[in-house]
């Protein structure tokens, strides 16, 4: 039996051990042996993935012990007191934070285990764990943070690492570019972010302790309740930081470019925490977004837009990364529909199967990126499948697991959203009854996508012949191979966390506390017979996808992807160059912006500060100096007259 | 001398004192320029002793015996100065002393 305050203790080892390794990295990379990097990179993620499996066998005793137990929640120190705002520098573990939380420090330590077998080649190896371990405590301060400031500085955080790490190797013009676009277009989202909470706290009264403002919002006669306007104005503008962070539509141009960084960041950062960062905001908030139908509405739209957005553009890549990546952000669009149509726990149990799979993937991708020696172009790869096993028969679960195969994780949780997309009533009116069959269209559209692309990946990489004679691939050592077979295992099996029988739902069940607030004012539950027959149709639409494209990357089609290229060029053209979104959004945005910026540098900050703020009165007074200059001749007799005549005047004056 | 009104005196005191600064402002030579400055003082004093003899007030009389000490050792100073110049710049024209200006 595990007390509370021992889960108290627990909280904070499992926050501040990554930021140990990450400041003895940091400090000492020239002192450490390789070895002891490793040992110090490796092992504190490790102790805060035991240290959390402690914390969630001591929760689930003090659940049996008292069933109407919540959450732990340990606080370290008050941390801002002014005025009707207090912050206490707090953690808080509740059923949606454990989950979360084993996710980030179960893949991490996963992923800082690949990532000695992938980085070992590098010359900054320990600035490298240092950023890692860095990202691990930021992202854990972020799930684990009980007020929105602290989730919020977790936020700033794993962007700030995020920016190290894609452009890690920043003597590469292009990836240090990457890196600062990223940041960039992170901070726009983190603006709303911003002045969201100050809406919250001066427009609402609110607090940013999420379980007071639970309580508040629990209240129906409360102002959150009459000013929907400003519900609404407070959710949109925190769902534009998770536009930003989670790379929805229109924010989401930095994904794909972060695939610069190296591979197992890729896999950790930008597939399975980080970017999962605004739904879990969303899944945290649920009960102020269920408080406004027209946000929500507007999460639903942008998610299933994103999905199939992005998921088309997948279709066309040739990088496996990149492929990967548009695939995120598809994926991604599907968890912020589920939180948009009020299935919040959908959502994370999609954010759960797809940081396996999608973890798996980037990592056996990295795996043949190792073996390719940097090759990434999928058209140069091919008969993959003899010369690296593990890594195909890895690959190839996980691909199943996201183009939706039933009875692998990516099925249930992806039908499971597809159902709440359809069957979502809101109990205060929903925006437009069209709008869930939009929805359900999208997403099953995205959901065919995701199959063709990820198999014509699958295809082009391990089956067939290898189309680059010079190369030798090998299967990679275990350090890389273990994090592959653990994660594909949960790719397989994570979805019976989540089976969708009536009160057998694990997940749902665990989850069922924090979406109380939530879940009053949804209802998605439908018919099962309904949710039965969604599943029929989604696995006929995975396994349609997996044919067409065996048919036309392994069978007997293999000359019309070529003919449709020729024939349909316009519509490739666009897809390759993925919509023209980054042009647009260099001429629109940043071209003026840097012109504008220009002109500002050159009449206001040269002219107008500096010219004539700054040196003005500098000049002026030299001007002075110069001329009075000349009243000092030096000659006494001239003083002497001076003096005369003032007193003289003075005098008069006087008089 | 008793019917001579004060003002008289006053005037005939503004007029050395009026000399002497003229003398001090428009005069090269350091040495007439110090003359001048001692016409000066000489005015002030004179004003002074009028002011005593009208005023019935003996007392004054003490000033003007400061004035008279302190014009001594300014004309010590300045003769000091005077030869000074000289050796420096071969000259006591005031004109030419003017080296500290800014």
């Amino acid at each position: 039996m595990i007390k509370e305050t021992t889960i108290q203790s627990l909280l904070y080892v499992i926050v501040f051990a990554p930021l140990i390794g990450a400041i003895i990295n940091g400090v000492f990379p020239r002192v450490l042996s390789r070895r002891a990097v490793s040992i110090i990179g490796v092992g504190l993620p490790a102790i805060s993935f035991v240290a959390t499996v402690l914390a969630l066998v001591g929760f689930l005793g003090l659940r049996s012990a008292d069933p109407t137990y919540t959450a732990v929640s340990a606080s370290l120190f008050s941390w801002i007191v002014s005025g009707p705002i207090s912050v206490d520098f707090a953690l808080w573990l509740d059923p949606l934070s454990i989950v979360m939380t084993l996710v980030v420090t179960g893949i991490g330590s996963l992923i800082h285990l690949y990532s000695v077998g992938y980085m070992h080649d590098d010359p900054s190896y320990a600035r490298y764990f240092s950023h890692l371990n860095l990202f691990l405590f930021s992202m854990l301060l972020l799930v684990l943070g009980r007020s929105l400031l602290l989730l919020f500085v977790g936020w700033e955080g794993v962007g700030l690492c995020s920016y190290l790490l894609i452009g890690f190797w920043f003597d590469d013009m292009d990836k240090a570019i990457a890196g600062k676009k990223a940041f960039i277009v992170n901070r726009i989202g983190d603006f709303g972010f911003l002045i969201a909470m100050f809406f919250l706290i001066f427009a609402l009264g609110g607090s940013l302790d999420i379980p007071s403002l639970r309580a508040m919002v629990a209240d129906p006669t409360s102002i959150f309740h009459s000013n929907t306007a400003m519900v609404t104005a407070v959710t949109l503008l925190l769902f534009l930081g998770a536009t930003g962070k989670s790379a929805q539509i229109p924010l989401y141009i930095w994904l794909p470019d972060a695939m610069a960084g190296p591979t197992p960041v890729s896999a950790l950062i930008h597939a399975a925490t980080m970017v999962t960062a605004g739904v879990y905001m969303i899944a945290r908030l649920n009960f102020l977004y269920v408080l406004s139908p027209v946000s929500m509405a507007v999460v639903a739209t942008v998610g299933a837009l994103t999905a199939i957005f992005a998921a088309s553009i997948g279709l066309v890549q040739n990088d496996i990364k990149k492929v990967l990546a548009y695939s995120t952000v598809s994926q991604l669009g599907y968890m912020v529909l589920a939180v948009g149509v009020g299935a919040f726990g959908a959502g994370i149990f999609h954010l759960m199967t797809h940081a396996f799979f999608k973890a798996c993937l980037f990592l056996g991708a990295g795996s043949v990126i190792h073996a390719m020696a940097g090759e990434q172009d999928i058209q140069k790869m091919g008969g993959l499948r003899k010369k690296m096993p593990i890594t195909h028969i890895t690959f190839l679960i996980s691909t199943m697991a996201i183009a939706g195969v039933p009875l692998l994780s990516g099925f249930f949780s992806k039908d499971e959203i597809l159902f709440s997309a359809l069957a979502l009533q809101h109990s205060s009116g929903t925006v437009a009854p069209w709008l869930n069959k939009l929805w359900f269209g999208l997403a099953i559209g995205a959901a065919l996508m995701t199959a063709i692309y990820m198999f014509r990946l699958y295809f082009l990489t391990f089956s067939g012949e290898l189309r680059s004679p010079d190369a030798h691939p090998h299967e990679s050592p275990a350090s890389m191979t273990i994090p592959l077979i653990v994660l594909a295992t949960g790719a397989a099996l994570a979805g019976y966390l989540g089976l969708p029988i009536p009160g057998k739902n694990l997940l749902h069940n665990w989850l069922a506390p924090v979406f109380a607030g939530g879940a009053s004012a949804i209802n998605n539950t439908g018919s099962h017979t309904l949710e039965y027959a969604l599943m029929g149709v989604s696995t006929v639409v995975a396994l349609a996808g997996i044919g067409l494209a065996w048919a036309l990357y392994r069978g007997p089609w293999q000359h019309v992807p070529a003919k449709l290229q020729e024939s349909l060029a316009g519509l490739y053209k666009t897809l390759v160059n993925k919509y023209y979104v980054d042009e647009a959004y260099n001429a629109v945005v940043v071209k003026p912006l840097i012109g504008g910026s220009k002109l500002l540098h050159r009449w206001v900050d040269a002219g107008l500060i500096d010219g004539i703020a700054v040196n003005g009165p500098a000049k002026a007074l030299a001007y002075v100096g110069r001329t009075a200059r000349r009243l000092a001749t030096g000659d006494v007799q001239t003083y002497a007259a001076i003096f005369a005549i003032g007193i003289v005047l003075l005098v008069l004056f006087v008089m | 001398m008793t019917n001579i009104p004060l003002s008289h005196w006053l005037a005939l005191a503004t007029a050395l004192f009026a000399i002497g600064t003229i003398g001090v402002i428009t005069r090269r030579n350091m040495l007439i320029a110090l003359m001048s400055l001692e016409i000066m003082l000489n005015g002030v004093g004179l004003a002074f002793l009028a002011f005593a003899r009208f005023r019935g007030d003996v007392s004054v009389h003490a000033a003007v015996f400061i004035v008279m000490a302190v014009a001594a050792a300014e004309v010590a100073i300045g003769l000091a100065l005077a030869i000074a110049m000289y050796r420096n710049n071969g000259s006591i024209d005031l004109d030419q002393a003017s080296r500290l200006k800014g």
